[in-house]
């Protein structure tokens, strides 16, 4: 365990009209076993001690898989570290004196609240378009009815560990939001499950993502890069050849 | 207050059958009529959210976080249990059945549990129809590991996120049914009170997150889905939103809280690091399969665990439980760790902590099957420790977890207060003193797909004449009067403390004297300091910001406040049950060889507590009348 000191720029903004600024914080005396987010606690502590207003930011698991936690850090989505979401990031990646930038998702279609906290309902209206199988409760055969080749499991897995953090969409110079959506559609496309609404799942979800107002992909590949549970760019090609075909 | 659990008549394993082939239906023409109001949209309630939908009732569904699909369910990560045999291993409904009632230490409803291990293989195939991607053979078919307390494998995986899995396929049902209309979802929206109308319930009053408004919803039935109370210790595995809020407001409106003393310490947890740990991680209990739990056998050894000699090490639950070894329930396993750490051979830099080791299963089995099962749990002990545990055996510690305890509900899952429901981790109902890994998800899963949508029908069949009842009716204008005095309150007082500071204290109280074990003189101390606590908390708390935005602080404040109340409760039920039994073990209950001694005799019932204002909360027992289950004492030897 070491002792570090860290001078925090946090963006503050009070509301969505509010025009926000970095505002600087100095921190030392920091134990480097303490999480990016417990870091925050502690300024958050001292804030309110000293009778001012605390930073808002979203966060509730802390464990890395409800994907409410949303802040870049030094200009990347959830931080520095590769795989792994803010609220999973610890202090010992950091060296002591370091200047850290923190902000919010920066996107259209994530308005910002507060501070670090953005409206991320965009993406539930996209799984409501179509992100489903549609079988009602009680009507489901035997779970073994249908077995599915381990390597089809796998891969709809992979697929299907997206958090929808949003860190994909922060991450695109055009925020798109291609790789959330395309996870859920391979993840469907590729289990037999999915099958009866395989057209109409592509169409309606690729519709409301263009409605939202997420920007189109052009394959930099950045999503990827950030992507704190490492989905697959290749999903979005997935994405592509379901669309095409679906309008064939 | 009368407790009547209304188990049917009838042989154990027809009761669930015959009765749902004879409870009162409601007309498909009347449930258009009928609005239902859900709170939580975990496992329990989005499941439960989506199928009442489906059955063309209205549903109001809230929850507090900005999705539904964020509902602390996500983080489970080992599996959900279900009687398929799949494996043949001599696995049926009744051993899953037995199972959960001496895993939970006799302290359950026979009905209950033998019905939730019947409608356990139904979840699955629900599961799998909705494009869950379980674990799967070669062959296609689904995999099963086994977990603690059980000697066959029944649990369903999907690798190390079982529960963000399940979560998923319920949050896609619920969200075809918000498509459709036919569910209201309300996010950000938390319940702050709930209404009740010539006794029964009838609305709730929520505050909109994000701008502050107070509003009010009515319904002729209200459903809480609010998850478990760990946070009352402060340090947990729960979410940091997790809270007992909405059970809180119920208890102060009329509904009991029952055994709310009794609470799951997870033995596989990550140390504590240091005062500014705000949560703790669990290490999945899957891990126990192939890792060996150890500690030296020299107290305050301090060399480093590769370099200790294999007749130096102490794998104590393997010596202590040789027919379960590392696989024993989950407060055994617990209490075992304290035992050796108490005693001084605990390890690391605070001597609370144990080794969790995987040398043998490495070398027995390879790197790269141990990385295929475990990769993303040992991914996460080493982003949080920075150790690698494929070279040096992981620290582990037992946490809070989960709890047992929670709201009286009778067969059909109501409350005391006709019209409430509670279904999930919110209830008391399955688990007795103890639950067994993988068997929150099935409970959680069996309230909401395939329990409450018919056992909610009884109540709503006679609700069809009930008048509606407006939204402006003197009952809804007090509620929401008295919650915004209390948001007020909070927000004028001149105090110098955060709440986050005696949220700690708090916690301290809890887990000192009410945490893994307990005695009279030390819950006697508690009850007085958290008396004193309430006061401190009144006088001092300190609350930024105002009550028409996003303040986050505000949402903490009420939090916390409703914590206090229900750590006082638990203490008066862990003073009053004079018995070791599950995950409460009392220290003047114990054999000579520390095992935990029940006391049938007297204790055979559930403690339901009720709300006496000011005063003491009031005792009221439900006998347990064990037909087909003989009690023993618990033994994994």
């Amino acid at each position: 365990m070491k002792r570090i000191k860290l001078n925090v720029n946090v963006w503050r903004q009070s509301s969505n009209e509010d025009v926000g600024k970095f505002v600087k914080y100095t921190l030392s005396d920091l134990n480097s076993h303490m999480s990016f987010l417990e870091m925050l606690d502690v300024l958050n502590e001292k804030l309110i001690e000293e009778g001012n207003n605390p930073i808002s930011f979203e966060h509730d698991c802390r464990e890395g898989i409800c994907g409410s936690c949303s802040m870049m850090i030094n200009g990347e989505p959830h931080g520095p570290q590769k795989a792994t979401t803010a609220c999973q990031l610890h202090l010992f990646n950091f060296r002591d004196g370091d200047e850290v930038y923190v902000e919010p998702w920066r996107a259209k279609p994530f308005p910002i609240i507060k501070d670090l906290v953005v409206d991320r309902s965009s993406f539930d209206r996209i799984i409501q378009s179509g992100g489903y199988v549609s079988v009602n409760t009680g009507s489901a055969p035997d779970g073994n009815a249908i077995p599915i080749p381990q390597k089809d499991a796998k891969l709809a897995f992979d697929a299907a560990a997206c958090i929808g953090c949003g860190a994909c969409v922060a991450s695109c110079k055009n925020a798109s939001a291609s790789l959330f959506v395309s996870a859920k559609i391979a993840q469907l496309a590729i289990l037999p499950q999915g099958n009866p609404e395989r057209k109409s799942r592509v169409i309606n979800m690729i519709n409301q993502m263009e409605e939202e107002g997420f920007g189109h992909c052009t394959n930099t590949g950045n999503c990827e890069a950030q992507c704190p549970k490492e989905i697959s760019i290749s999903n979005i090609e997935k994405m592509n050849q379901e669309y095409i075909k679906a309008n064939l | 207050m009368k407790l009547k659990s209304n188990i049917p008549e009838g042989r154990l394993e027809a009761k669930w059958t015959k009765y749902r082939s004879t409870l009162p239906l409601v007309s498909p023409a009347n449930k258009k009529k009928l609005d239902i109001i859900i709170v939580g949209t975990g496992l329990a309630g989005a499941s439960a959210a989506a199928s009442l939908a489906e059955m063309g009732y209205n549903i109001k569904s809230f929850c507090f976080q900005d999705s539904p699909r964020r509902a602390h369910s996500i983080a489970a990560q080992g599996g959900i249990n279900a009687a398929k045999n799949y494996q043949n291993d001599g696995d049926s409904i009744y051993r899953l059945f037995y199972d959960t009632i001496k895993g939970g230490d006799y302290r359950s409803r026979e009905a209950n549990v033998y019905r939730l291990a019947e409608v356990s293989g139904n979840i699955i195939d629900q599961c799998v129809a909705q494009g869950v991607p379980f674990a799967r053979e070669y062959g296609g078919t689904l995999d099963n590991r086994s977990f603690g307390g059980v000697q066959v494998s029944r649990t369903f995986y999907a690798r190390g996120q079982t529960g963000q899995q399940l979560l998923l396929g319920a949050y896609s049902a619920l969200s075809r049914q918000i498509s459709k209309g036919q569910v209201k979802m309300y996010s950000k929206h938390e319940m702050l009170d709930l209404v009740v109308v010539d006794g029964k319930a009838k609305g709730i009053i929520t505050r909109n997150l994000v701008n502050g408004k107070i509003e009010r919803f009515s319904a002729n039935a209200v459903v809480l889905a609010t998850g478990g109370y760990g946070n009352v210790y402060y340090l947990s595995t729960n979410a940091m939103g997790s809270n007992t809020t909405a059970i809180w407001k119920a208890y102060k409106k009329g509904a009991a809280i029952a055994n709310p003393c009794f609470t799951q310490i997870h033995p596989t947890c990550i140390p504590v690091s240091g005062k500014y740990q705000s949560k703790l991680t669990l290490m999945s209990e899957s891990l126990r399969n192939d890792g060996r739990i150890w500690v030296p056998k020299k107290k305050n050894d301090s060399r480093n665990p590769n370099e200790i000699p294999e007749d130096e090490r102490d794998y104590y639950l393997e010596r202590r439980y040789p027919a379960f070894g590392n696989l024993v329930p989950r407060d055994i396993a617990s209490r075992a760790a304290k035992e050796r750490c108490d005693a001084g051979y605990g390890i690391g830099e605070t001597g609370q902590a144990v080794y969790l080791d995987f040398r043998d299963a490495i070398k027995e089995f390879g790197e790269d099957t141990v990385r295929a099962k475990y990769g993303n749990l040992f991914d996460m002990y080493n982003k949080i420790t920075d150790d690698d545990p494929y070279k040096t055996p992981m620290k582990i510690y037992p946490a809070v977890h989960y709890t047992m305890g929670g709201l009286w509900v009778d067969y059909n899952l109501m409350t005391t207060i006709p019209g409430l429901f509670a279904i999930g981790e919110c209830n008391f109902s399955d688990h007795g003193a103890n639950r067994l890994g993988a068997s929150a998800l099935m409970q959680g899963l069996a309230d909401g797909y395939f329990v409450l949508p018919y056992t909610i029908g009884p109540y709503l069949s006679n609700e069809i004449n009930s008048e509606k009842i407006d939204i402006n009716h003197e009952a809804f204008v007090e509620s929401e009067k008295s919650v915004k005095q209390n948001l007020s309150n909070f927000l004028t007082n001149e105090g110098t403390s955060t709440v986050e500071s005696l949220h700690k204290k708090l916690g301290d109280i809890m887990w000192n004297y009410c945490g893994m074990a307990r005695n009279k003189q030390g819950l006697l101390k508690a009850l007085e300091e958290i008396k004193n606590l309430k006061k401190e908390y009144k006088e001092q708390i300190i609350v930024p910001g105002s009550s028409k935005e996003l303040n986050l602080e505000l949402e903490k404040a009420w939090r916390v406040e409703d914590f206090i109340g229900l750590g006082e409760v638990m203490i008066n039920d862990a003073l009053s049950r004079e018995e070791s039994c599950g995950g409460h073990f009392r220290e003047e209950h114990q054999s000579e060889e520390g095992e935990a001694l029940r006391n049938d005799d007297e204790f055979t019932f559930v403690s339901a507590w009720e709300y006496n204002g000011e005063k003491d909360p009031k005792l009221h027992k439900e006998q347990l009348n064990y037909e087909n289950i003989k009690l023993t004492q618990r033994s994994y030897k």
